[in-house]
């Protein structure tokens, strides 16, 4: 019989790495830096909550947390992809702002700050939910794998080295750009419905910005364009918190003391190896 | 062909007698108070070498610009073949038979050689060394686009336009940063093109390489189109001097 303290460990890691999977498809694969990732993991996450806190079965508010995610990333996609570098990432900043306030406020849907308790588990043993963000888990990371070696995925990849050049290879760019963005915010939205079903609770803290620097750690970390690197870069992450629960004795000092080292390590990365661990490509 | 023949007849324009395949028709293009292009019309024969000539900042890279999509004119016309392709997007524009080349070499750096030739066209290994060999750029499919030396860039980007699919092929200073040797298999790979019925538009400030392979020559001047003739005849012009060199 496994701990339990490592079931949830990896459960955790298996829902990162759908998250960070999906990160490094629109931001290391196509060169999309879209700082609301985590907006899509928390479109998911409600959406999961909601469903089935309303008595809908799990199987389909878990799909309908991949779609409705994908539906809001590819409408704000269609909108945003046109603008040049930086100002899609400051539009793309700008959503986890309006995703807060939207969960803040809008509390007929959400409660606001009080959040949704009780949501219920998909399984009821923590064994048998850790294997099923597995075998989700392994699902993506085949599908990543497989897109990313494929035609389209060469497309994203070209467009990310130089769009201007894609499209005079006559490749319609903008329709690459957003389908990009429509796979990693379905499968973003799909990590934040299994993440809600771990913890029971969902509430606007999701779209903090600590989460997202949890991912870019990741990402960054071990990689962009890397799915080794995202494997790597997730599972250095729980290592690395885990570590840092057995060595730091006053629990009040773990917070602050795993934010210093995350920030630490990120920066010594960019600075003497700004391609990551297993990284093809510059920032 | 025929109808072509008779569009740029109507048009009254264009004196020459070879089926056009491209008509670029007073084009205008400015930049804030820059006209880059101001009124520009003429016209690249069908199987020929034409080459854009003119000083820095005569509005070469514009019209090419302008030509494969990334630019929309403010005023005028481009026709390819007998289909109008004004403002359509770059990709559909390159759908159309349309292969270029930028005077900054565009490659996909973290890409490998093979899969920068492959969002090209989807060719076999074979096809793609081919294409190599004929711009003589011996590397391995698998080696990384960002690990050639510029001029090899530049070569690469040249086989991966020549590759594609296309009725014109535009280069933009294909022989800035390629040593002399190559320059002269560049114009052995130009005249092969052309005798496989290939249609070249060429911006170039080596003239010795210009008047050597070109068939017609024109000439830009802020924006304008200065003369266009053979290019015995240009080398002799006096406004063209002038203006190009200065004098
Ligand atoms: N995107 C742009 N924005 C502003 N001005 C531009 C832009 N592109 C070109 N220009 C201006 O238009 C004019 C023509 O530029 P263009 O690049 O077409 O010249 P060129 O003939 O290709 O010159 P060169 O031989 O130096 O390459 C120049 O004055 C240039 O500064
Ligand atoms: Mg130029």
């Amino acid at each position: 019989m496994i701990h339990e303290f490592f079931i949830q460990d990896f459960t955790w890691f298996f829902i990162y790495l759908i998250i960070v999977l999906s990160f490094n498809l629109a931001f290391g694969f196509t060169g999309m830096v879209n700082l609301g990732h985590m907006v899509s993991v928390g479109i998911g996450a409600y959406t999961s909550a909601l469903l089935t806190l309303n008595g809908v079965p799990w199987y389909i508010a878990l799909l309908a947390a991949g779609i409705i995610a994908c539906v809001i990333g590819t409408i704000i996609a269609a909108i945003t992809v046109r603008l040049k570098g930086d100002y899609f990432q400051i539009v793309t900043l700008g959503l986890i702002f309006i995703a807060i306030a939207v969960s803040r406020n809008w509390i007929s849907l959400t409660r606001g700050a009080l959040g949704l308790p009780g949501v219920p588990d998909i399984i009821r043993s923590n064994f048998y939910y850790m294997l099923f963000t597995m075998v989700l888990s392994l699902m993506a990371l085949w599908f990543v794998y497989w897109l990313t070696n494929s035609e389209t995925g060469k497309i994203f990849q070209a467009i990310r080295d130089d769009e201007t050049a894609t499209a005079i290879l006559g490749k319609n760019t903008y329709f690459y750009k957003v389908l990009s963005l429509a796979i990693s915010t379905f499968l973003a939205g799909i990590a934040g419905g299994l993440m809600v079903h771990q913890i029971n609770f969902v509430d606007p803290s999701i779209f903090d910005l600590e989460q997202f620097i949890i991912i870019l750690f990741m990402l960054i970390v071990g990689g962009l364009a890397s799915i080794k690197g995202s494997i790597l870069g997730v599972f250095l992450l729980f290592a690395l918190i885990d570590l840092l629960r057995f060595l730091v004795v006053r629990p009040e000092l773990i917070g602050p003391v795993r934010q210093m080292a995350l920030l630490l390590i990120l920066l010594l990365v960019l600075i003497y190896r700004p391609k990551g661990i297993f990284g093809k490509v510059d920032i | 062909m025929l109808s072509l023949w008779k569009v740029s007849k109507t048009s009254g324009v264009f004196e020459h007698t070879k089926n056009s395949l491209l008509e670029f028709f007073s084009v205008c293009k400015s930049f804030g108070g820059v006209k880059a292009v101001d009124g520009c019309t003429f016209s690249v024969g069908n199987n020929t070498i034409t080459s854009l000539i003119g000083p820095n900042g005569a509005g070469k890279t514009t019209i090419f610009n302008i030509i494969s999509g990334l630019t929309k004119p403010d005023y005028g016309k481009i026709k390819l073949l007998d289909s109008e392709i004004t403002g359509l997007p770059a990709y559909k524009i390159a759908q159309a038979g349309i292969s270029r080349t930028f005077q900054l070499t565009k490659v996909f750096r973290n890409m490998t050689i093979r899969d920068n030739l492959l969002i090209a066209k989807k060719a076999s290994d074979g096809e793609m060394k081919s294409a190599l060999a004929r711009v003589h750029l011996h590397k391995p499919l698998d080696m990384a686009a960002g690990e050639l030396s510029y001029g090899q860039q530049r070569l690469l980007e040249i086989a991966r336009a020549v590759l594609r699919e296309h009725k014109l092929l535009a280069l933009d200073e294909p022989t800035a940063g390629v040593n002399p040797q190559i320059r002269q298999e560049l114009k052995a790979i130009l005249r092969g093109l052309k005798e496989k019925g290939n249609t070249v538009l060429l911006i170039e400030h080596d003239m010795e390489f210009v008047m050597n392979i070109s068939d017609e020559v024109i000439v830009l001047n802020e924006g304008r189109v200065l003369k266009r003739g053979k290019p015995q005849d240009i080398v002799k012009d006096k406004e063209v001097l002038e203006a190009y060199l200065g004098k």
